[in-house]
C-alpha cells in the first residue's frame, strides 16, 4: 500500500480502483444511524491548512471523525512566508505530537512533497498552490463511476483554466490512469502547450467547447478567476462565459446520459449559468457527499494497516 | 618570502618538470632553501578568475562573507573573483565597492574585485555612479544589476555608452521581468507537470537579442551573465559572427544539470535562471567548446539554510559554487586542460581587464595559479564545504578531480587541498 | 493464522458430502432452536460466510418451504488487528430488507478460531442496529478461544494444534467443497 497521497500519479490503477471501491463501502455506511466506526481509534490525523478551505476541511474532517481518529486542525492561513514559523518546523512540531497523517492544504505547489521529507507519518495532499488535489480527482472518479457505472472508456472534458488548476492536473492523471479519454478545453492562454506530454500522451486538447461537447459522456467545468482577466488570460468575463461557459443551450449538445460536474465553489454566471449548475445532470451536491466517503477510504487505506 | 619548488608538475597537462616560485613569481630556478612541494601526477593550471562571484557581504553574512567566500574561491582554484553588487547595502556607490574591496584584501585569500551596480539600488531606474566606482580604489570596470536585468531598453543603451569612458563592460542578467513574473523554474513539460509558473527560455534570449543589437548599435561591449538556453547560444553565434563585441558565460550548473531535478520539489535546485532541458545542456556544452560561450562563471550563490528548508516557490534561487566549479568542468570536457584554462583563467581576466592573472604560467610572471590532481574523484559532501552555505546541488554526487595546492602571487593558500588560513 | 508452507503435509476432514450434510444438520439446528426460524435473519461473515448463509437459507427453504432473509456483515472496519496487517480491502455489508432491528440474527462464519472476529462482527452488528438476540453459527470449531465466545451451532469440532491451519474450501469462492488441516509438526 502507498504511504503518502501527494499526486494522483502516486495511485497505479489497482489502487486507485481499490479507493474507489472502499468509498463505494464507506457510502454504504453513511445512510446508517451510527455513522461512526472504530477503525482509526488512537491515530491522529491533523489538517494542516495554509489556505482557507472550508470546505476541503470539513470534509476531511469529517471522514477522520467517522473513521474515529483524533483530529487536530491546525489553521496556519496569515502566517506569511518571511513571519510565522517555517513548513519545516510545523512539521517536527507535528512529529513530535505523533501524528499518523498530516492532510496538507498549501498555497506553494509541492509542499506536500516537503512536508513528507520531514515527518514520519503519512502525507496526503489536499491541494498545493496549482499543483494537484487528489482526493478531488477521487471523488470525482467515484462520482463519474456511480452515475454513469464505469471509467474505463468514458469521455471526459475538463473546461477552463487548466493552467492554474490543480484539480484538473489530478482528474487527468487519474482518470488516465483508470481508462477514460480526457479532453481539455479552454482558451489557448490558459492551457500548457505541453500539458499532454507533461501529464499524459493520450490527453486530447480543444479550444472550441461546442464542437466537443456532443462526444462527451462528462463535461467537468473548472472555477475560473475573474483575476486571470488583469493578466490578460481572457479579454473580460463577457467574452470568456460566451466562449467557454455552460449555459443551457450548450448543455443540450450533450448526449442524454452526460453528466455536468464542478469542483466548487462556483462562479455562477460565469462558468456556468445557474440553471445548468442546478440541473438534474450536475453532480455538484453529490460530489460534496462523496468526497467524505473518499476521503475516508484514502485515510483507512493510509493508516488502517500495518505502518 | 618563501620559494617553493614544485618537482614533477604537468603544466596544462603537458610533460611533467620543475616549476619554482621565487619572490612571488615564477621563476627558471628554486633557491637551495625553497620548500619543495611534490607535484607529481598534478596538472598546474593559472589560477582560476571567477566574474560571477555572490559573497553577500555587506548585508548577509549569515550566508557568506568576504573571508568565507575567499576561502571558498582558494579551495577551487581561483585566484581572483568578481563579487556581484547584489548585496545589502547594494554596491552601487564608491563607498561600498571600496569596503568589498578591502575585505578581499584583509582576507587575502583570493583578489577580490567588486562588480558596481548599473542602477542605483538595483531599481533599475538611475545610473549608479559608475565612474565615481571606476576610479575607486576598487578599480571597477565591470557593472551588472545581477539578481535583476536592466529592463529598460533606453537605460541599458545610456549604460553601455557611458562605460565606454572607462573601458568598463556592462553585464547583463538576461530577463525580461514581464515574462517571468512569479516564475518558479524551466517553462515546459516539467513546470506544466509540477504546477509551477514557468520561466520561458524567451524570456532570456528577447533580452539577449535586444541588447547584442543595442550593443552593436553604440559600438560597446556587452557580457551576458549565465546563458542558459539553446536559443541563447544562437543569438549569440548570429552577434558574433556579425563583429558585435559581445562575450558570455555559462554556469557548471548549467552544463551539468537539468530540469528534471525540480521534480523533488527540494529547493536546492531553485536558482535563476532556471536548469533547463537536455538538449540546452547539450548545446551550452558545444557552445563552450566552440567559444560561442566565452567562459564559465560559477554564479556562486550562497543562502542561509532557512531560504532553502522550505517550499519551493518561498526558497531563494541560487547554488553554492565555488568549490565543484572546476570538476564540474572536467567532467563536462574532461582533461582538456588548455580549454579550461582558456574558459575558466584567460579569458574571464582578458574580459574583465584583470592584469596579473589568467596568464601563462611563464618565467616573470605573477605566480598565481593551481594545482590539480585529476586522478582523484570526490563526493561531495555539504558538510565539509568552507562556504558558510551548503546550498549545493551536488551533495552525494561523485566528480573528479581535487583541488590540492593554490598560489595567489606566490603565496600558497590551499596546501594539501586544505585553506592555509 | 499460521500459513504453513504449500507443500506441508494436509489431511481432508470434511469431504464435500460431509460438508453438505453437516450444513443440512445446522439449518436443522437452527429451525429447531428458533422455532422455525421466524424473525430470524441469517448474516454470512465475508468471504466464506456469505455463501454458508445462502446456503444454510436455501437448506431451510427446502426444508420447511420458509424463506430466511440473508445478508452479509462485514467486520474489517471493525477488527482489532489492523495494524498488524497490512491494509485489508473491505468485503460488502448488505443487509437484508427490514434490517436488523428486532430480529434474530445468526451469524455464519466458516471457522471459530480466537473469537476476534466474532467479537467485531458484534460490534459491527451493534452500530447497524438492535436485534433482539445473536446466535453464532460456524462450520468448523477449531478451539483456541481468546475471548469468552461460543457458537450455538457447531457443524464439526476440530482439535487443532496452534501450528496447523484449518482450510475451508467452498464451490462459491474456490471451485469445491472441503475442509483441510495442514501443518503440525506431529504429521
Amino acid at each position: 500500500m502507498i504511504k503518502h497521497l501527494r499526486s494522483a500519479a502516486d495511485l497505479d490503477a489497482p489502487t486507485a480502483t481499490l479507493i474507489l471501491d472502499t468509498a463505494g463501502e464507506m457510502a454504504a455506511l453513511a445512510g446508517r444511524e451510527v455513522k461512526k466506526l472504530p477503525t482509526l481509534r488512537g491515530r491522529t490525523v491533523v489538517n494542516l491548512f495554509y489556505e482557507d478551505s472550508t470546505r476541503t476541511r470539513i470534509s476531511f474532517e469529517a471522514a477522520a471523525k467517522r473513521l474515529s481518529a483524533d483530529v487536530i486542525n491546525f489553521s496556519a492561513k496569515g502566517s506569511s512566508v518571511s513571519k510565522g514559523e517555517s513548513l519545516k518546523d510545523t512539521a517536527l512540531t507535528l512529529q513530535a505530537m505523533g501524528a499518523d497523517a498530516v492532510v496538507i492544504r498549501h498555497p506553494a505547489s509541492g509542499a506536500p512533497h516537503r512536508l513528507a521529507a520531514w515527518v514520519d507519518g503519512s502525507v496526503v495532499n489536499a491541494g498545493d498552490g496549482t499543483h494537484e488535489h487528489p482526493t478531488q480527482a477521487l471523488l470525482d472518479a467515484y462520482t463519474m463511476r456511480s452515475r454513469l457505472g464505469r471509467i474505463d472508456g468514458l469521455k471526459v472534458a475538463i473546461v477552463g483554466d487548466v493552467l492554474h488548476s490543480r484539480v484538473a492536473r489530478s482528474n487527468v492523471l487519474l482518470l488516465t490512469t483508470l481508462g477514460a479519454q480526457v479532453t481539455l478545453v479552454g482558451p489557448p492562454t490558459l492551457i500548457p502547450v505541453d500539458i499532454a506530454a507533461a501529464l499524459s500522451p493520450a490527453t486530447k486538447v480543444s479550444y472550441d467547447l461546442d464542437s466537443v461537447l456532443p462526444d462527451m459522456d462528462v463535461v467537468m467545468m473548472l472555477r475560473v478567476q475573474t483575476e486571470r482577466m488583469q493578466d490578460s488570460f481572457f479579454p473580460s468575463a463577457r467574452e470568456y462565459s460566451r466562449r467557454y461557459g455552460l449555459d443551457l443551450a450548450r448543455m443540450r449538445k450533450l448526449p442524454e446520459h452526460a453528466i455536468v460536474m464542478h469542483p466548487g465553489p462556483m462562479n455562477r454566471g460565469m462558468e456556468i449559468t445557474p440553471e445548468v449548475a442546478d440541473s438534474s445532470r450536475s453532480t455538484i451536491v453529490e460530489q460534496v457527499a462523496n468526497g467524505v466517503s473518499a476521503r475516508m477510504a484514502v485515510l483507512y487505506l493510509l493508516l488502517g494497516g500495518k505502518a | 618570502m618563501t620559494s617553493y619548488l614544485l618537482r614533477g608538475v604537468s603544466v596544462l597537462g603537458a610533460e611533467s618538470r620543475d616549476l619554482a616560485i621565487v619572490d612571488g613569481l615564477i621563476s627558471d630556478k628554486a633557491p637551495a632553501d625553497a620548500e619543495i612541494i611534490d607535484a607529481a601526477g598534478l596538472v598546474a593550471l593559472p589560477g582560476l578568475v571567477d566574474l560571477h562571484t555572490h559573497l553577500r557581504e555587506p548585508g548577509r553574512e549569515d550566508a557568506e562573507t568576504v573571508e568565507t567566500g575567499s576561502r571558498s574561491a582558494a579551495l577551487g582554484g581561483y585566484t581572483a573573483v568578481f563579487a556581484m553588487a547584489n548585496t545589502s547595502p547594494v554596491a552601487d556607490t564608491a563607498g561600498v565597492v571600496e569596503q568589498v574591496w578591502r575585505l578581499g584584501r584583509e582576507a587575502g585569500l583570493v583578489d577580490v574585485q567588486p562588480i558596481g551596480a548599473v542602477t542605483v539600488g538595483l531599481a533599475g531606474k538611475q545610473l549608479a555612479e559608475l565612474g565615481a566606482m571606476a576610479t575607486s580604489a576598487a578599480n571597477v570596470r565591470i557593472f551588472s544589476d545581477d539578481g535583476h536585468c536592466v529592463a529598460d531598453p533606453r537605460l541599458m543603451r545610456r549604460a553601455l555608452e557611458y562605460v565606454k569612458a572607462f573601458d568598463g563592460i556592462i553585464a547583463q542578467h538576461a530577463e525580461e521581468p514581464r515574462l517571468t513574473e512569479g516564475a518558479q523554474m524551466h517553462e515546459g513539460e516539467v513546470s506544466t507537470r509540477l504546477g509551477l509558473t514557468g520561466w520561458p527560455a524567451v524570456a532570456e534570449e528577447a533580452i539577449i537579442a535586444r541588447d547584442v543589437l543595442l550593443a552593436e548599435h553604440v559600438g560597446s561591449r556587452l557580457h551576458i551573465c549565465h546563458v542558459s538556453t539553446a536559443g541563447s547560444v544562437e543569438v549569440l553565434r548570429q552577434a558574433k559572427a556579425r563583429g558585435v563585441r559581445v562575450t558570455a558565460e555559462v554556469t557548471p550548473h548549467h552544463l551539468l544539470l537539468t530540469d528534471e531535478l525540480a521534480a523533488s520539489y527540494d529547493p536546492v535546485y531553485k536558482v535563476n535562471p532556471p536548469l533547463r532541458t537536455a538538449a540546452d545542456v547539450e548545446a551550452l556544452r558545444a557552445a563552450l567548446v566552440e567559444g560561442v560561450i566565452d567562459i564559465v562563471a560559477t554564479d556562486h550563490a550562497p543562502h542561509a539554510t532557512e531560504d532553502k528548508e522550505c517550499e519551493w516557490a518561498y526558497a531563494r534561487p541560487g547554488m553554492v559554487g565555488l568549490e565543484t566549479a572546476l570538476p564540474v568542468v572536467l567532467s563536462v570536457l574532461g582533461e582538456r586542460w588548455d580549454l579550461i584554462a582558456e574558459r575558466m583563467s584567460r579569458t574571464p581576466a582578458r574580459i574583465a581587464g584583470l592584469t596579473g592573472h589568467g596568464t601563462d604560467l611563464a618565467v616573470g610572471q605573477p605566480a598565481n595559479l593551481t594545482l590539480v590532481d585529476p586522478s582523484a574523484r570526490r563526493v561531495v559532501d555539504p558538510s565539509e564545504l568552507a562556504s558558510r552555505s551548503r546550498n549545493t546541488p551536488y551533495a552525494g554526487t561523485t566528480l573528479p578531480g581535487r583541488i590540492v595546492a593554490t598560489f595567489l602571487r606566490g603565496e600558497p593558500t590551499v596546501l594539501d587541498g586544505k585553506a592555509v588560513k | 493464522m499460521a500459513s504453513p508452507r504449500a507443500d506441508a503435509p494436509s489431511k481432508i476432514i470434511l469431504s464435500a458430502s460431509d460438508l453438505h450434510r453437516v450444513v443440512d444438520r445446522i439449518a436443522h439446528q437452527i429451525l429447531e432452536k428458533t422455532s422455525g426460524a421466524t424473525g430470524t435473519v441469517l448474516l454470512g461473515i465475508p468471504t466464506r460466510g456469505v455463501p454458508l448463509a445462502q446456503r444454510l437459507a436455501a437448506r431451510i427453504h427446502a426444508f420447511e418451504g420458509i424463506d430466511v432473509p440473508v445478508g452479509s456483515l462485514d467486520i474489517t472496519l471493525y477488527r482489532d488487528d489492523l495494524r498488524l496487517h497490512a491494509t485489508r480491502a473491505l468485503g460488502k455489508t448488505e443487509l437484508p430488507g427490514g434490517g436488523i432491528d428486532g430480529r434474530r440474527v445468526v451469524l455464519v462464519d466458516d471457522v471459530l478460531f480466537s473469537g476476534r472476529t466474532v467479537r467485531a462482527a458484534l460490534d459491527a452488528l451493534n452500530d447497524e442496529g438492535r436485534p433482539s438476540s445473536v446466535q453464532l453459527a460456524v462450520l468448523v470449531d477449531r478451539g483456541h478461544r481468546q475471548l469468552p465466545i461460543r457458537a450455538d451451532y457447531v457443524g464439526k469440532n476440530i482439535p487443532t494444534s496452534l501450528s496447523e491451519s484449518v482450510r475451508v474450501s467452498l464451490t462459491e469462492s474456490d471451485g469445491l467443497d472441503e475442509v483441510k488441516l495442514t501443518g503440525g509438526e506431529d504429521q
